[in-house]
Protein backbone atom coordinates (compact mmCIF):
# COMPACT_ATOMS: atom_id res chain seq x y z
CA UNK A 1 0.00 0.00 0.00
CA UNK A 2 1.21 3.33 -0.71
CA UNK A 3 1.06 5.68 2.06
CA UNK A 4 1.34 9.27 2.40
CA UNK A 5 1.72 10.94 6.00
CA UNK A 6 1.44 15.07 5.79
CA UNK A 7 3.90 16.62 8.71
CA UNK A 8 4.28 20.33 10.34
CA UNK A 9 7.00 22.17 11.46
CA UNK A 10 6.49 23.66 14.44
CA UNK A 11 8.06 25.63 17.51
CA UNK A 12 9.63 23.31 19.99
CA UNK A 13 6.50 22.26 22.46
CA UNK A 14 8.77 23.48 25.58
CA UNK A 15 9.27 26.90 24.23
CA UNK A 16 7.24 30.24 24.69
CA UNK A 17 5.27 31.19 21.50
CA UNK A 18 4.60 34.48 20.27
CA UNK A 19 3.33 36.11 17.60
CA UNK A 20 5.29 38.90 15.01
CA UNK A 21 4.02 42.27 15.54
CA UNK A 22 4.21 42.87 11.72
CA UNK A 23 2.30 40.10 10.12
CA UNK A 24 0.13 38.49 13.51
CA UNK A 25 1.55 35.14 12.35
CA UNK A 26 3.87 32.97 14.42
CA UNK A 27 7.10 33.65 15.28
CA UNK A 28 8.51 30.87 14.00
CA UNK A 29 12.40 31.66 14.18
CA UNK A 30 12.36 32.75 17.69
CA UNK A 31 12.18 29.35 18.41
CA UNK A 32 13.83 25.92 17.24
CA UNK A 33 11.80 24.19 14.73
CA UNK A 34 10.49 20.66 15.39
CA UNK A 35 8.67 17.83 13.52
CA UNK A 36 4.88 18.27 15.49
CA UNK A 37 4.84 15.88 18.12
CA UNK A 38 1.42 13.97 17.57
CA UNK A 39 2.89 13.43 13.85
CA UNK A 40 5.21 11.65 14.77
CA UNK A 41 2.36 8.73 15.68
CA UNK A 42 1.61 9.08 12.23
CA UNK A 43 4.93 8.37 10.43
CA UNK A 44 4.60 5.26 13.24
CA UNK A 45 1.61 3.87 12.04
CA UNK A 46 2.20 4.12 8.41
CA UNK A 47 5.61 2.51 8.83
CA UNK A 48 3.62 -0.52 10.80
CA UNK A 49 1.19 -0.59 7.66
CA UNK A 50 4.01 -0.81 5.73
CA UNK A 51 5.73 -3.57 7.37
CA UNK A 52 2.37 -5.62 7.97
CA UNK A 53 1.12 -5.16 4.16
CA UNK A 54 3.73 -4.20 2.03
CA UNK A 55 4.34 -0.71 0.47
CA UNK A 56 5.79 2.72 0.50
CA UNK A 57 5.56 5.47 2.99
CA UNK A 58 5.96 9.28 1.46
CA UNK A 59 6.47 12.13 4.23
CA UNK A 60 4.64 15.30 2.83
CA UNK A 61 5.21 18.56 4.10
CA UNK A 62 4.57 22.60 3.42
CA UNK A 63 6.52 25.08 5.16
CA UNK A 64 9.84 27.11 4.97
CA UNK A 65 12.69 25.91 3.43
CA UNK A 66 14.28 25.26 7.20
CA UNK A 67 11.22 22.27 7.14
CA UNK A 68 13.31 20.14 5.35
CA UNK A 69 14.93 19.16 8.45
CA UNK A 70 11.67 17.93 9.63
CA UNK A 71 10.85 16.54 6.21
CA UNK A 72 14.43 14.50 6.91
CA UNK A 73 13.78 13.93 10.32
CA UNK A 74 10.50 12.13 9.61
CA UNK A 75 12.13 10.18 6.85
CA UNK A 76 14.54 9.08 8.81
CA UNK A 77 12.35 7.00 11.04
CA UNK A 78 12.27 4.97 8.14
CA UNK A 79 9.71 6.52 5.37
CA UNK A 80 11.02 6.06 1.44
CA UNK A 81 10.35 9.79 0.02
CA UNK A 82 9.47 13.11 1.06
CA UNK A 83 7.35 15.78 -0.82
CA UNK A 84 8.21 19.77 0.18
CA UNK A 85 5.67 22.34 -0.77
CA UNK A 86 8.41 25.16 -0.91
CA UNK A 87 7.30 28.46 -1.69
CA UNK A 88 7.55 32.07 -0.30
CA UNK A 89 3.78 33.22 -1.79
CA UNK A 90 2.65 30.68 1.07
CA UNK A 91 3.70 32.12 4.44
CA UNK A 92 1.02 33.13 5.92
CA UNK A 93 -1.51 31.04 4.69
CA UNK A 94 -4.68 29.62 7.19
CA UNK A 95 -6.04 26.77 7.29
CA UNK A 96 -8.29 26.58 4.10
CA UNK A 97 -5.55 27.94 2.09
CA UNK A 98 -2.92 25.11 3.47
CA UNK A 99 -6.02 22.08 2.99
CA UNK A 100 -5.61 23.55 -0.79
CA UNK A 101 -2.08 22.91 -1.18
CA UNK A 102 -1.82 19.78 0.32
CA UNK A 103 -4.88 18.77 -1.63
CA UNK A 104 -2.88 19.58 -4.60
CA UNK A 105 0.17 17.96 -3.66
CA UNK A 106 -1.55 14.95 -2.41
CA UNK A 107 -4.20 14.03 -5.38
CA UNK A 108 -2.88 12.01 -8.36
CA UNK A 109 -0.79 9.73 -6.76
CA UNK A 110 -2.44 6.96 -5.96
CA UNK A 111 -1.89 7.45 -1.91
CA UNK A 112 -4.17 4.04 -0.38
CA UNK A 113 -4.23 6.34 2.89
CA UNK A 114 -3.41 9.73 4.10
CA UNK A 115 -2.26 10.00 7.94
CA UNK A 116 -1.77 13.08 10.01
CA UNK A 117 -0.87 13.66 13.90
CA UNK A 118 -5.00 14.90 15.13
CA UNK A 119 -3.54 18.64 15.58
CA UNK A 120 -0.73 20.52 15.48
CA UNK A 121 0.85 21.85 18.84
CA UNK A 122 0.66 25.51 17.82
CA UNK A 123 -2.13 26.71 15.91
CA UNK A 124 -3.94 23.32 17.78
CA UNK A 125 -7.20 23.66 15.24
CA UNK A 126 -7.44 20.07 14.36
CA UNK A 127 -9.22 20.55 11.11
CA UNK A 128 -6.77 20.22 8.85
CA UNK A 129 -7.57 16.08 7.91
CA UNK A 130 -11.34 16.77 7.93
CA UNK A 131 -10.71 19.87 5.22
CA UNK A 132 -8.30 18.02 2.64
CA UNK A 133 -10.58 15.07 2.77
CA UNK A 134 -13.37 17.10 1.98
CA UNK A 135 -11.43 18.50 -0.74
CA UNK A 136 -10.31 15.05 -2.10
CA UNK A 137 -14.25 13.68 -1.73
CA UNK A 138 -12.31 10.68 0.53
CA UNK A 139 -13.64 9.31 3.56
CA UNK A 140 -12.55 10.26 6.68
CA UNK A 141 -11.42 8.63 9.87
CA UNK A 142 -10.15 11.59 12.47
CA UNK A 143 -8.89 10.71 16.30
CA UNK A 144 -8.00 7.50 15.98
CA UNK A 145 -6.58 5.48 18.59
CA UNK A 146 -6.62 2.00 16.74
CA UNK A 147 -6.38 1.61 12.67
CA UNK A 148 -6.53 -1.95 11.10
CA UNK A 149 -6.62 -2.47 7.21
CA UNK A 150 -7.55 -5.75 5.70
CA UNK A 151 -6.98 -5.86 1.82
CA UNK A 152 -9.13 -2.42 0.91
CA UNK A 153 -11.03 -2.51 3.85
CA UNK A 154 -10.33 0.14 6.74
CA UNK A 155 -11.61 -0.42 10.55
CA UNK A 156 -10.86 2.24 13.42
CA UNK A 157 -11.43 3.58 16.68
CA UNK A 158 -12.25 7.17 17.03
CA UNK A 159 -12.13 8.77 20.12
CA UNK A 160 -14.88 11.08 21.50
CA UNK A 161 -16.34 11.81 24.34
CA UNK A 162 -17.68 9.65 25.66
CA UNK A 163 -15.64 6.40 24.53
CA UNK A 164 -14.95 5.15 21.21
CA UNK A 165 -16.69 4.81 18.01
CA UNK A 166 -15.98 1.74 15.89
CA UNK A 167 -15.84 3.02 12.40
CA UNK A 168 -15.54 1.05 9.17
CA UNK A 169 -14.30 2.47 5.84
CA UNK A 170 -12.71 1.69 2.58
CA UNK A 171 -9.62 2.96 0.91
CA UNK A 172 -8.63 5.49 0.48
CA UNK A 173 -9.17 7.98 3.31
CA UNK A 174 -7.90 10.14 5.48
CA UNK A 175 -6.73 9.40 8.78
CA UNK A 176 -5.88 11.19 11.80
CA UNK A 177 -4.07 9.94 14.87
CA UNK A 178 -4.23 10.78 18.45
CA UNK A 179 -0.94 9.40 20.46
CA UNK A 180 -2.31 6.80 22.69
CA UNK A 181 -2.50 5.05 19.03
CA UNK A 182 1.34 3.92 19.43
CA UNK A 183 4.89 4.35 20.55
CA UNK A 184 6.92 6.08 17.81
CA UNK A 185 10.73 4.52 17.22
CA UNK A 186 13.77 6.65 17.44
CA UNK A 187 15.43 7.28 14.14
CA UNK A 188 18.31 4.80 14.14
CA UNK A 189 21.72 6.07 13.09
CA UNK A 190 21.02 3.54 9.99
CA UNK A 191 18.09 5.24 9.26
CA UNK A 192 19.16 8.81 10.02
CA UNK A 193 22.72 8.20 6.98
CA UNK A 194 19.53 6.46 4.92
CA UNK A 195 17.41 9.60 4.82
CA UNK A 196 20.07 11.95 3.56
CA UNK A 197 19.65 9.57 0.34
CA UNK A 198 16.02 9.08 0.48
CA UNK A 199 14.37 11.37 -2.82
CA UNK A 200 12.81 14.58 -1.92
CA UNK A 201 10.51 16.60 -4.32
CA UNK A 202 10.34 20.23 -3.43
CA UNK A 203 7.39 21.84 -5.28
CA UNK A 204 6.64 25.55 -5.82
CA UNK A 205 2.38 26.31 -6.19
CA UNK A 206 2.59 27.10 -8.91
CA UNK A 207 4.09 23.42 -9.92
CA UNK A 208 1.14 22.47 -8.44
CA UNK A 209 -1.21 24.28 -10.79
CA UNK A 210 -2.53 26.77 -7.67
CA UNK A 211 -3.53 30.16 -8.42
CA UNK A 212 -1.32 32.39 -6.73
CA UNK A 213 -4.47 34.53 -5.90
CA UNK A 214 -6.15 31.56 -3.13
CA UNK A 215 -2.89 31.31 -1.01
CA UNK A 216 -0.41 33.06 1.50
CA UNK A 217 -1.29 35.94 3.93
CA UNK A 218 -3.63 37.92 1.17
CA UNK A 219 -5.98 34.85 0.73
CA UNK A 220 -6.55 34.71 4.39
CA UNK A 221 -10.54 34.49 4.74
CA UNK A 222 -9.74 35.24 8.30
CA UNK A 223 -7.59 38.53 9.56
CA UNK A 224 -6.18 39.56 13.31
CA UNK A 225 -7.20 42.83 14.38
CA UNK A 226 -5.29 42.88 17.22
CA UNK A 227 -3.25 40.65 19.72
CA UNK A 228 -1.80 41.29 23.13
CA UNK A 229 0.27 39.00 25.62
CA UNK A 230 -2.12 38.23 28.86
CA UNK A 231 -0.95 40.32 31.60
CA UNK A 232 0.58 37.90 33.77
CA UNK A 233 -1.08 36.37 36.80
CA UNK A 234 -0.41 38.40 40.13
CA UNK A 235 1.47 36.21 42.19
CA UNK A 236 -0.65 34.26 44.17
CA UNK A 237 0.10 32.44 48.07
CA UNK A 238 1.89 29.50 48.67
CA UNK A 239 2.31 27.78 51.86
CA UNK A 240 4.02 24.79 53.43
CA UNK A 241 2.28 22.24 54.60
CA UNK A 242 2.92 21.89 58.49
CA UNK A 243 0.06 19.34 59.10
CA UNK A 244 -2.93 21.26 58.02
CA UNK A 245 -1.97 22.30 54.30
CA UNK A 246 -5.49 20.56 53.62
CA UNK A 247 -7.94 22.60 56.16
CA UNK A 248 -6.01 25.69 55.05
CA UNK A 249 -7.04 25.28 51.56
CA UNK A 250 -10.57 24.35 52.51
CA UNK A 251 -10.33 27.66 54.31
CA UNK A 252 -9.27 29.82 50.53
CA UNK A 253 -12.31 27.49 49.02
CA UNK A 254 -14.60 28.74 52.05
CA UNK A 255 -13.50 32.28 51.47
CA UNK A 256 -13.80 32.45 47.36
CA UNK A 257 -17.16 30.93 48.21
CA UNK A 258 -16.66 27.39 46.21
CA UNK A 259 -17.57 25.56 49.76
CA UNK B 1 -32.74 40.78 12.74
CA UNK B 2 -30.81 37.62 11.02
CA UNK B 3 -30.75 34.26 11.86
CA UNK B 4 -27.52 32.80 13.40
CA UNK B 5 -27.60 28.89 12.78
CA UNK B 6 -26.21 27.03 15.88
CA UNK B 7 -25.57 23.91 16.40
CA UNK B 8 -26.91 21.45 19.23
CA UNK B 9 -23.72 19.83 20.67
CA UNK B 10 -25.61 16.65 22.68
CA UNK B 11 -24.62 12.94 23.26
CA UNK B 12 -28.52 11.34 22.19
CA UNK B 13 -30.75 12.82 24.51
CA UNK B 14 -28.17 14.65 26.59
CA UNK B 15 -27.69 18.40 26.34
CA UNK B 16 -24.46 19.97 26.28
CA UNK B 17 -23.93 22.98 28.71
CA UNK B 18 -21.54 24.67 25.70
CA UNK B 19 -25.50 25.06 24.24
CA UNK B 20 -26.54 26.86 25.90
CA UNK B 21 -23.28 28.87 26.13
CA UNK B 22 -23.61 29.11 22.24
CA UNK B 23 -27.52 30.15 22.04
CA UNK B 24 -26.12 33.00 24.43
CA UNK B 25 -23.36 34.43 21.77
CA UNK B 26 -26.10 34.17 19.30
CA UNK B 27 -27.97 36.53 20.70
CA UNK B 28 -25.81 39.10 20.97
CA UNK B 29 -25.47 38.60 16.68
CA UNK B 30 -28.90 38.21 15.71
CA UNK B 31 -32.21 35.48 16.48
CA UNK B 32 -30.84 32.05 17.38
CA UNK B 33 -31.59 29.19 15.50
CA UNK B 34 -30.79 25.83 16.55
CA UNK B 35 -29.77 22.56 14.06
CA UNK B 36 -30.21 19.21 15.93
CA UNK B 37 -28.72 16.63 13.99
CA UNK B 38 -29.76 12.76 15.12
CA UNK B 39 -31.90 11.86 17.67
CA UNK B 40 -32.45 12.97 21.13
CA UNK B 41 -34.53 16.53 20.60
CA UNK B 42 -36.99 15.31 22.99
CA UNK B 43 -39.73 18.29 24.83
CA UNK B 44 -37.24 18.72 27.39
CA UNK B 45 -34.59 19.92 25.26
CA UNK B 46 -36.54 21.95 22.99
CA UNK B 47 -38.11 23.91 26.15
CA UNK B 48 -34.24 23.80 27.96
CA UNK B 49 -32.93 25.66 24.57
CA UNK B 50 -35.78 27.76 24.47
CA UNK B 51 -35.16 29.16 27.98
CA UNK B 52 -31.93 30.48 26.64
CA UNK B 53 -33.21 32.57 23.19
CA UNK B 54 -33.87 29.37 20.87
CA UNK B 55 -36.62 30.81 18.25
CA UNK B 56 -36.58 27.61 16.24
CA UNK B 57 -35.25 24.50 16.73
CA UNK B 58 -34.69 21.97 13.16
CA UNK B 59 -34.00 18.67 13.46
CA UNK B 60 -32.25 16.45 11.12
CA UNK B 61 -32.53 13.09 12.44
CA UNK B 62 -32.35 10.27 9.80
CA UNK B 63 -30.30 7.00 9.64
CA UNK B 64 -28.05 9.11 7.35
CA UNK B 65 -27.37 11.83 9.95
CA UNK B 66 -26.15 8.68 12.87
CA UNK B 67 -24.41 5.94 11.27
CA UNK B 68 -21.91 8.00 9.11
CA UNK B 69 -19.48 10.41 11.44
CA UNK B 70 -19.35 14.10 10.26
CA UNK B 71 -19.68 14.50 6.81
CA UNK B 72 -23.52 13.94 6.97
CA UNK B 73 -23.82 17.11 9.00
CA UNK B 74 -21.60 19.06 7.29
CA UNK B 75 -23.77 18.92 4.08
CA UNK B 76 -26.31 19.72 6.30
CA UNK B 77 -24.97 23.01 7.78
CA UNK B 78 -23.43 23.84 4.64
CA UNK B 79 -26.79 23.70 2.77
CA UNK B 80 -28.55 25.91 5.40
CA UNK B 81 -26.17 28.50 5.16
CA UNK B 82 -27.30 28.46 1.75
CA UNK B 83 -30.97 28.55 2.13
CA UNK B 84 -31.05 30.41 5.56
CA UNK B 85 -28.12 32.92 4.65
CA UNK B 86 -27.22 32.72 8.43
CA UNK B 87 -25.18 36.16 9.76
CA UNK B 88 -22.88 33.58 11.47
CA UNK B 89 -22.36 29.89 12.37
CA UNK B 90 -22.02 29.17 16.10
CA UNK B 91 -20.55 25.51 16.98
CA UNK B 92 -18.90 23.97 19.58
CA UNK B 93 -15.26 23.66 19.39
CA UNK B 94 -15.60 19.53 20.14
CA UNK B 95 -13.93 16.76 17.31
CA UNK B 96 -17.13 16.50 15.97
CA UNK B 97 -17.76 19.90 15.95
CA UNK B 98 -14.92 21.66 14.50
CA UNK B 99 -14.67 19.01 11.93
CA UNK B 100 -18.50 19.92 10.80
CA UNK B 101 -17.20 23.54 11.29
CA UNK B 102 -14.13 22.85 8.72
CA UNK B 103 -15.92 20.79 5.74
CA UNK B 104 -18.85 22.97 5.58
CA UNK B 105 -16.67 26.03 5.47
CA UNK B 106 -14.94 24.48 2.35
CA UNK B 107 -18.22 23.42 1.16
CA UNK B 108 -19.76 26.90 1.27
CA UNK B 109 -16.70 29.41 1.20
CA UNK B 110 -16.64 30.58 4.35
CA UNK B 111 -13.84 31.59 6.87
CA UNK B 112 -13.85 29.74 10.03
CA UNK B 113 -12.04 30.63 13.30
CA UNK B 114 -12.04 27.88 15.98
CA UNK B 115 -11.51 28.44 19.68
CA UNK B 116 -13.29 31.63 20.56
CA UNK B 117 -13.55 32.45 24.25
CA UNK B 118 -15.86 35.43 23.41
CA UNK B 119 -17.58 36.72 20.37
CA UNK B 120 -18.43 40.71 20.09
CA UNK B 121 -21.63 41.73 18.73
CA UNK B 122 -20.35 42.99 15.64
CA UNK B 123 -18.45 39.38 14.91
CA UNK B 124 -14.78 40.15 16.39
CA UNK B 125 -14.06 36.76 17.86
CA UNK B 126 -11.57 36.99 20.86
CA UNK B 127 -9.02 34.09 20.78
CA UNK B 128 -6.91 32.86 24.34
CA UNK B 129 -4.06 30.94 22.18
CA UNK B 130 -0.85 29.50 23.09
CA UNK B 131 -1.67 28.41 26.17
CA UNK B 132 -3.97 31.35 27.24
CA UNK B 133 -0.18 32.87 26.90
CA UNK B 134 -1.77 35.43 24.25
CA UNK B 135 -4.83 37.22 23.52
CA UNK B 136 -5.91 37.43 19.66
CA UNK B 137 -9.14 39.20 18.29
CA UNK B 138 -10.10 38.56 14.64
CA UNK B 139 -12.63 38.65 12.18
CA UNK B 140 -13.66 36.37 9.39
CA UNK B 141 -13.95 38.11 5.96
CA UNK B 142 -14.89 35.70 3.66
CA UNK B 143 -18.70 34.76 3.59
CA UNK B 144 -20.61 33.89 6.67
CA UNK B 145 -18.50 33.54 9.71
CA UNK B 146 -17.97 29.66 11.32
CA UNK B 147 -17.05 30.18 14.49
CA UNK B 148 -16.47 26.85 16.94
CA UNK B 149 -16.86 28.08 20.41
CA UNK B 150 -14.78 26.55 23.89
CA UNK B 151 -17.03 25.78 26.49
CA UNK B 152 -16.93 26.80 29.56
CA UNK B 153 -15.92 30.50 27.93
CA UNK B 154 -18.74 32.06 27.28
CA UNK B 155 -21.36 32.87 30.31
CA UNK B 156 -24.82 31.64 29.60
CA UNK B 157 -27.54 33.69 30.42
CA UNK B 158 -31.31 32.47 30.61
CA UNK B 159 -33.46 34.85 28.00
CA UNK B 160 -36.94 32.80 27.82
CA UNK B 161 -38.07 32.60 24.10
CA UNK B 162 -40.85 29.46 22.69
CA UNK B 163 -38.82 27.30 20.45
CA UNK B 164 -40.95 26.27 17.39
CA UNK B 165 -39.83 22.71 16.63
CA UNK B 166 -39.16 21.97 12.58
CA UNK B 167 -37.84 18.80 11.10
CA UNK B 168 -36.01 19.25 7.90
CA UNK B 169 -35.02 16.60 5.79
CA UNK B 170 -31.68 17.63 3.58
CA UNK B 171 -30.55 15.06 0.76
CA UNK B 172 -27.32 13.49 2.12
CA UNK B 173 -24.53 12.36 -0.92
CA UNK B 174 -23.41 8.96 -1.02
CA UNK B 175 -19.83 10.60 -0.52
CA UNK B 176 -20.70 11.66 3.13
CA UNK B 177 -21.71 8.16 3.57
CA UNK B 178 -18.67 6.70 2.96
CA UNK B 179 -17.47 5.71 6.66
CA UNK B 180 -20.32 3.61 8.57
CA UNK B 181 -20.22 3.79 12.24
CA UNK B 182 -20.50 -0.40 13.14
CA UNK B 183 -20.50 0.48 16.82
CA UNK B 184 -20.61 3.10 19.89
CA UNK B 185 -18.49 2.42 23.03
CA UNK B 186 -19.34 4.22 26.12
CA UNK B 187 -16.93 4.40 28.81
CA UNK B 188 -18.56 4.32 32.09
CA UNK B 189 -17.94 7.85 33.33
CA UNK B 190 -20.30 7.26 36.44
CA UNK B 191 -21.90 10.05 37.93
CA UNK B 192 -18.76 12.94 37.16
CA UNK B 193 -19.50 15.96 34.95
CA UNK B 194 -18.19 16.11 31.54
CA UNK B 195 -14.51 17.29 31.72
CA UNK B 196 -14.52 20.23 29.13
CA UNK B 197 -17.96 21.60 30.66
CA UNK B 198 -16.98 21.01 34.48
CA UNK B 199 -17.09 23.99 37.08
CA UNK B 200 -14.80 22.73 39.16
CA UNK B 201 -12.04 20.29 37.65
CA UNK B 202 -9.52 18.31 39.90
CA UNK B 203 -6.72 16.77 38.40
CA UNK B 204 -3.27 14.23 39.30
CA UNK B 205 -0.05 14.20 37.51
CA UNK B 206 2.65 12.25 38.13
CA UNK B 207 3.30 13.01 41.87
CA UNK B 208 -0.02 10.62 42.24
CA UNK B 209 2.60 7.51 41.53
CA UNK B 210 0.17 4.79 40.06
CA UNK B 211 -3.28 3.90 38.93
CA UNK B 212 -4.39 3.36 42.39
CA UNK B 213 -3.41 6.63 43.64
CA UNK B 214 -6.16 8.45 41.84
CA UNK B 215 -8.54 6.94 44.13
CA UNK B 216 -7.74 9.89 46.69
CA UNK B 217 -8.02 12.72 43.28
CA UNK B 218 -11.55 10.96 42.61
CA UNK B 219 -12.37 11.09 46.32
CA UNK B 220 -11.53 15.20 45.88
CA UNK B 221 -13.33 15.58 42.60
CA UNK B 222 -16.17 14.02 44.35
CA UNK B 223 -16.62 16.11 47.22
CA UNK B 224 -16.80 19.07 44.97
CA UNK B 225 -19.20 17.46 42.28
CA UNK B 226 -16.00 17.68 39.91
CA UNK B 227 -14.72 16.44 36.80
CA UNK B 228 -10.79 14.42 37.15
CA UNK B 229 -8.39 15.61 34.96
CA UNK B 230 -4.90 13.68 34.35
CA UNK B 231 -2.00 15.42 32.97
CA UNK B 232 -0.07 13.26 30.23
CA UNK B 233 2.43 11.85 32.40
CA UNK B 234 0.03 10.34 34.20
CA UNK B 235 -2.13 9.00 31.10
CA UNK B 236 1.22 7.99 28.97
CA UNK B 237 1.88 5.58 32.01
CA UNK B 238 -1.40 3.96 31.90
CA UNK B 239 -2.65 5.45 35.38
CA UNK B 240 -5.81 6.97 34.13
CA UNK B 241 -7.33 6.79 30.92
CA UNK B 242 -6.57 8.99 27.96
CA UNK B 243 -9.84 10.86 27.91
CA UNK B 244 -9.14 12.74 30.62
CA UNK B 245 -6.07 14.40 29.86
CA UNK B 246 -5.64 18.18 29.61
CA UNK B 247 -2.72 19.80 28.03
CA UNK B 248 -1.66 20.18 25.22
CA UNK B 249 -2.63 17.01 23.14
CA UNK B 250 -5.35 16.71 25.36
CA UNK B 251 -8.25 18.29 26.77
CA UNK B 252 -8.28 22.46 27.21
CA UNK B 253 -10.71 23.40 30.18
CA UNK B 254 -11.09 26.48 31.78
CA UNK B 255 -13.49 26.05 34.97
CA UNK B 256 -13.95 28.68 37.77
CA UNK B 257 -11.59 26.12 39.98
CA UNK B 258 -8.88 24.09 39.14
CA UNK B 259 -6.89 21.77 41.11
CA UNK B 260 -3.42 20.75 40.20
CA UNK B 261 -2.17 17.64 42.24
CA UNK B 262 1.34 16.47 41.81
CA UNK B 263 1.64 17.93 38.46
CA UNK B 264 4.56 19.81 37.76
CA UNK B 265 3.26 22.10 35.34
CA UNK B 266 4.88 21.83 32.10
CA UNK B 267 3.89 24.26 29.16
CA UNK B 268 2.57 21.08 27.76
CA UNK B 269 0.02 20.91 30.19
CA UNK B 270 -0.66 24.37 31.00
CA UNK B 271 -1.72 25.10 27.81
CA UNK B 272 -4.54 22.78 28.56
CA UNK B 273 -5.64 24.91 32.22
CA UNK B 274 -4.38 28.15 32.21
CA UNK B 275 -7.30 30.04 31.67
CA UNK B 276 -9.30 27.98 34.69
CA UNK B 277 -10.10 31.25 36.97
CA UNK B 278 -9.22 29.77 40.28
CA UNK B 279 -5.70 27.69 40.77
CA UNK B 280 -5.11 25.22 43.95
CA UNK B 281 -1.56 23.75 43.32
CA UNK B 282 -0.65 20.96 46.24
CA UNK B 283 3.14 19.90 44.93
CA UNK B 284 5.48 18.20 47.07
CA UNK B 285 8.46 20.14 44.88
CA UNK B 286 8.25 23.86 45.65
CA UNK B 287 10.44 24.59 42.43
CA UNK B 288 7.66 23.21 40.16
CA UNK B 289 6.70 25.48 37.70
CA UNK B 290 2.82 25.06 38.25
CA UNK B 291 3.22 27.09 41.58
CA UNK B 292 3.40 30.63 39.04
CA UNK B 293 -0.70 29.67 38.18
CA UNK B 294 -1.64 28.94 41.84
CA UNK B 295 -3.66 31.55 43.41
CA UNK B 296 -3.22 29.81 46.74
CA UNK B 297 -0.58 26.67 46.66
CA UNK B 298 0.24 24.21 49.44
CA UNK B 299 3.87 22.58 48.93
CA UNK B 300 3.60 19.50 50.51
CA UNK B 301 2.26 15.64 50.18
CA UNK B 302 -0.51 15.43 48.10
CA UNK B 303 -1.46 11.86 49.75
CA UNK B 304 -1.95 13.73 53.33
CA UNK B 305 -2.97 17.30 52.07
CA UNK B 306 -5.64 15.91 49.81
CA UNK B 307 -7.24 13.36 51.92
CA UNK B 308 -7.75 16.31 54.49
CA UNK B 309 -8.83 18.64 52.29
CA UNK B 310 -11.78 16.17 51.21
CA UNK B 311 -12.45 15.35 54.98
CA UNK B 312 -12.54 19.18 55.56
CA UNK B 313 -14.96 19.48 52.85
CA UNK B 314 -17.67 17.08 54.01
CA UNK B 315 -17.73 18.56 57.21
CA UNK B 316 -18.29 21.79 56.17
CA UNK B 317 -20.96 21.20 53.40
Amino acid sequence: MKIAVCVKQVPDTWAEKKLKADTSTLDRESADGVLNELDEYAVEQALQLVEANGGEVVIVTMGPERAAETLRKAISMGADAGIHVLDNNLAGSDAIATSAVLAKALQGRDFDLILFGSESTDARMSVIPAMVAERLGLAQVTFAQKVNVDGTTLIAERVTDYGFDTLTTSLPAVVSVVEKINEPRYPSFKGIMAAKKKPVETLTAADLGLDPSVVGAGAAWSAVADFAARPPKPAGVVITDEGAGGTSIADYLTTSKFI
Amino acid sequence: MSDVLVLAEHHESEIRKVTFELITAARALGTPVVLWLGTGCGDAAVAAMGGFGATKILVADSTDVSDHPVVPGAEIVASLIESMKPAAVLVASSADGKEIAARSAIKSGCGIITDAVDIAPDGTVTQSIFGGSTVVHSRVTHGTPIITVRPNSITASQSAATAVVENITIAISDAAKLVSVTNRNVVEKGARPELAEADVVVSGGRGVGGAEGFGVIEALADSLNAAVGASRAATDAGWYPHQFQVGQTGKTVSPSLYIANGISGAIQHRAGMQTSKVVIVVNKDSEAPIFELADFGVVGDLFTVVPQLTEEIAKRK
